[in-house]
């Protein structure tokens, strides 16, 4: 049988067959063997999951749209290492479910955010950030510092990522709502943005 | 791409990849015909509108011949990048290495000036023209966020440019106020001074101390528990740079200067931290930093 384009666009199943295998080709090539390599599986030296108040924070980051405009991706090149620190690494996110890499930078990106402004920076500059960076065209976000946090989930999330491979123990979820509980919004966040990229330290 | 579990995951990458591009180039080949001069094009068989019919003609050469320039580009692309498995390319490149090139050639174009600078004592840096440029620019990038990128402050972040100091604006106080932070602690002291009344008359005498708008009387109540106070900022409220803790007499104001502001400063205290940067910048570049800071408050 001569392979004609005659024959493929006649018969609607071999058509559909042939589109399947020329599309998988990328994932099947790009996609799956990174599930199998060291480097994007494995955790870098040091590495622990996010207690239950940082997975509140970063769950509030999410929420609020944070990534819209902050990466947590610092590229390999010499300008972004001088001024963020250390590139990122893959194994660096491993825990990170899904990771907030972003793709936009209205803002300075955040990976290595953690350790290098006081506590009471980040919540002046979370309420209002004018008050610490009068060039900042960042909203504000006073209505976190207001908000409880009830932990009435914190449980269920740390399970919820426990399955898909985090090491949560059981101390650890049966401890997350008593962790969070009573902590404000703005406390999760911040505690999660003081830890971010923490890991590897690198003189800049 | 050296650290698959097994090497069966080189030779899959490899392997589709060479196998889509071969089947591309079959593809190609097989749908390729040559066009018979004079010989009557087929049709593909339909007939609409008693005399419309598809023509089945060959594709134009010159599209064919783009996917096959594609086909060429991938492998030799695939010959000199990295792309098959864990075969490097002949090249060699990895994104870490055109990283590291890239900064051992910025630190032969600006290493021997950066040397120089560094070389130099703090208030040397401070007059040096491109130890100024060089200070501003890492300023700028470390420092603006908390001092303003004027260096004048913000609520509970100095002022830098006034030449009044917490801890000392000394070449050697400077750099160790940079490498390794300082920790302000101001207690709550509300409740041991008498409450909200308390607080009131101490905000008062605090405020006579610099000489500004106060109510005498309050002042004159406060004073005998300012010895509360004294054990920080000194019997005359003149300060201590070996704590941090404020010359109260002067009219510079770290968290406002106002009666009400002062009344909070007594009463919930104040926590300010400046963070150490000795890991992150190093010794040479705090160095250029404090020059600059000396710089810039001594104009």
């Amino acid at each position: 049988m001569k392979i004609t384009h005659d024959l493929i666009e006649r018969k609607a199943g071999l058509m559909a067959l042939l589109v399947v295998l020329v599309v998988s080709v990328g994932g099947l090539v790009e996609i799956l063997p990174l599930f199998n390599q060291r480097s994007t599986t494995e955790p870098v030296a040091g590495l622990k999951p996010y207690d239950a108040l940082r997975l509140e924070g970063r769950d509030i980051y999410v929420r609020e749209g944070c990534y819209n405009c902050h990466s947590q991706m610092i590229r390999p090149f010499r300008a972004e290492v001088e001024r963020y620190g250390h590139y990122s690494v893959a194994g660096e996110f491993v825990y990170d479910h899904p990771f907030q890499w972003g793709s936009k930078r209205t803002g300075p990106d955040l990976a290595r955010v953690g350790a290098r402004y006081s506590d009471e920076w980040h919540r002046t500059h979370l309420r209002n950030p004018r008050d610490v960076v009068p060039e900042s065209n960042m909203p504000g976000y006073p209505w976190l510092a207001k908000t409880e946090l009830t932990g009435a989930h914190t449980p269920a999330k740390l399970r919820a990522l426990r399955m898909v491979g985090v090491p949560y123990t059981d101390a650890d979820i049966a401890g997350a709502k008593q962790a969070v509980a009573g902590k404000t919004e703005e406390d999760a966040l911040v505690a999660y943005l003081q830890e971010l990229g923490t890991v590897i330290k690198a003189r800049r | 791409m050296s650290d698959f579990d097994s090497a069966f995951w080189s030779l899959w990458v490899a392997g589709l990849t060479l196998l889509s591009i071969v089947g591309c180039a079959l593809l190609l080949t097989m749908q390729t015909k040559k066009r018979v001069p004079g010989a009557k094009v087929e049709t593909t068989g339909h007939q609409w509108d008693e005399d419309l019919a598809e023509l089945n003609n060959p594709l134009p050469r010159w599209w064919m011949g783009l996917f096959w320039i594609t086909i060429a580009f991938g492998l030799v692309y695939l010959v000199l990048y990295p792309g098959l498995g864990t075969f490097e390319g002949t090249l060699k490149w990895s994104s870490t290495g055109e990283y590291r090139e890239e900064v051992a050639a910025a630190d032969k174009t600006f290493g021997p000036r950066f040397q120089r600078v560094a070389s130099l004592d703090v208030a040397a840096i401070a007059r040096d023209p491109e130890g100024r440029a060089m200070g501003e620019r890492l300023f700028l990038t470390y420092c603006s966020q908390c001092h303003g990128s004027d260096a004048r402050g913000a609520k509970g972040y100095p002022n830098l440019t006034a030449n009044t100091w917490l801890y000392g604006g000394d070449p050697a106080a400077l750099q160790a106020t940079i490498l390794d932070g300082r920790q302000g602690a101001m207690p709550a002291l509300g409740e041991a001074i008498g409450g909200a009344e308390g607080t009131l008359d101490m905000a008062n005498y605090v405020l006579s101390l610099s000489g500004a708008k106060h109510d005498a009387k309050r002042a004159e109540a406060a004073k005998p528990k300012f010895a509360l106070c004294a054990a920080c900022h000194g019997a005359e409220g003149k300060g201590n740079p070996q704590l941090g803790a404020p010359d109260l007499t002067d009219k510079v104001w770290l968290h406002g200067g106002s009666l009400e502001t002062i009344a909070e400063t007594i009463a919930k205290g104040r926590n300010s931290r400046m963070p150490a940067h000795r890991d992150l910048l190093g010794e040479e570049k705090v160095k250029i930093l404090a020059g600059y800071v000396y710089g810039i408050s001594r104009p």
